[in-house]
């Protein structure tokens, strides 16, 4: 069966598709999420070098994949809305830039957190904390521009380039950091993890990043839906809904 | 074609000779704020020495930033921008005539003051060279960029300071790349790997920045 994609691209009926899926997505994050905690606090085995406080990855390590990857989604729905004007699109890319960013702020966080008992410091000018320090950076320039532009379409646009332009400088920035570390810290901390990782703590980690992901979609859903909600606020179905 | 991006980057340097004023500004911002900072850290040449390459690039960061608004904006205010995307050339080359006198009227200053900020740095004359090597690659870049910027912020409220919010993190790499040349040169490492590098993110930059700037002047103005 062929699924018609120009029939959800349409935000009338992705209103009604996404409200039958937000609980769906919505409630495998928080089941899975209680097995990843339960995973990483009471079935991974304590850590010989880092006591305890390693666990703080089981956090950490799925909010940085998804600030990551949250970034290069919004980057392929900005392109996707640039190439075939669909407004759904650019719904998508505001929808989860505010997630992106969370993820990258609770990274930056917990990356904190870990550091002060490892390596005695809250910060490191390690090359990752510095990229995704920019990463932070870089959503707040595109959140800030579309806050600054009132006309939504204009906003689209202008946000989807903008996103464009960092993900073709995000591996740019991220060499350049790590080129800068190497030459300015030589004999400092090391992040590089012991080759082996216990095959439990590797579960608990992807357990983590599936209910990230899962929260991730559900949250981006429902802000779609606000905004579907906002930009259609003077079509007849939004006015047929409102007083159903 | 070429006379257009001629014609182009004619103009604006001429506006910009008949308005001394404003184009000082930008200059003479450059050479204050990389003089706050020995003010603030102290007079130690060992000290000034070492923070002397990173100080007058970041100073020359926030330079080019803060005379970006001047790219399009008062040609927008006027109406002249909507004219010029009228005719039938290229908006592409539009972008890259207005980047391109940008970098003849802030850049290029900056490059001729950085000798004076070196001496107060303390830096030896061959990282001064180097120091003038640097900004001669990277600036073009700013500029380059800061069209993107200057673009996508037209005729908002609080276009200075969101431009900033925008751009600043797109010139990490020039930053580093930039001042590790000098830093480099210092070390007796050599500067050639940074600035081949700053080479080549000026070619990279000189491919994408003019078209994804022109989209930008079409969005921001319909």
């Amino acid at each position: 069966m062929a699924i018609n994609l120009y029939y959800y691209a349409s935000p009338a009926t992705f209103y009604q598709l996404s409200g039958k899926l937000i609980p769906w997505f919505g409630w495998s994050a928080v089941i899975l999420t209680a097995i990843g905690l339960y995973i990483s606090f009471f079935m991974a085995p304590t850590d010989f070098q880092q006591g305890e406080a390693y666990r703080i990855i089981f956090i950490h390590v799925p909010a940085a994949w998804m600030s990551m990857f949250i970034y290069l989604v919004m980057a392929f729905w900005g392109a996707i809305g640039l190439a075939f004007k669909t407004r759904l699109s650019f719904m998508m890319s505001r929808a989860l830039a505010p997630t992106g960013a969370l993820f990258t702020f609770i990274a930056l966080w917990t990356g904190a957190l870990w550091g002060k008992p490892m390596w005695g410091a809250w910060w490191v000018w390690d090359a990752r904390l510095t990229s995704e320090l920019i990463l932070l950076f870089l959503y707040i320039g595109i959140m800030a521009l579309w806050a600054a532009i009132d006309d939504p379409q204009r906003g689209d646009r202008a946000g989807a380039l903008l996103t464009l332009v960092g993900a073709i400088n995000v591996p740019i920035i991220y060499f350049s950091v790590k080129w800068w570390n190497t030459l300015h810290q030589g004999a400092s901390v090391s992040l590089t993890k012991a080759p082996s990782m216990a095959k439990i703590m590797l579960i608990g980690m992807l357990v983590m990043a599936i209910a990230a992901w899962l929260y991730t979609i559900a949250v981006a859903l429902y802000r779609v839906r606000t905004l579907i909600l906002e930009r259609e606020r003077n079509t007849d179905w939004v006015k047929a809904l409102v007083e159903k | 074609m070429l006379s257009f991006l001629f014609t182009v980057i004619r103009r604006d340097l001429m506006l910009a000779a008949r308005r001394r004023g404003d184009w000082l500004t930008s200059q003479f911002f450059f050479v204050m704020v990389a003089s706050m900072f020995p003010l603030g850290i102290g007079p130690d040449p060992v000290t000034l020495k070492l923070i002397g390459p990173g100080v007058v690039w970041v100073s020359a960061l926030l330079a080019s930033l803060l005379s970006l608004p001047r790219l399009l904006a008062e040609d927008y205010r006027d109406g002249s921008l909507e004219q010029m995307l009228l005719t039938p050339q290229p908006p592409v080359l539009l972008a890259l005539g207005k980047s391109l006198a940008h970098w003849l009227i802030y850049g290029i200053p900056l490059l001729i003051i950085s000798p004076i900020l070196g001496i107060q740095f303390a830096l030896p004359a061959e990282a001064i060279a180097v120091l003038m090597l640097s900004l001669l690659i990277g600036t073009p870049i700013l500029s380059l960029l800061g069209s993107v910027g200057a673009a996508l912020t037209l005729g908002l409220r609080g276009s200075g300071v969101l431009l900033t919010l925008l751009i600043l993190p797109l010139y990490v790499p020039v930053l580093i790349f930039g001042a590790g040349a000098v830093d480099a040169a210092m070390a007796g490492t050599g500067a050639e790997s940074h600035l081949s590098l700053l080479g080549a993110i000026l070619v990279l930059t000189l491919l994408v920045a003019p078209w994804i700037a022109a989209a930008a002047l079409k969005v921001s103005i319909e």
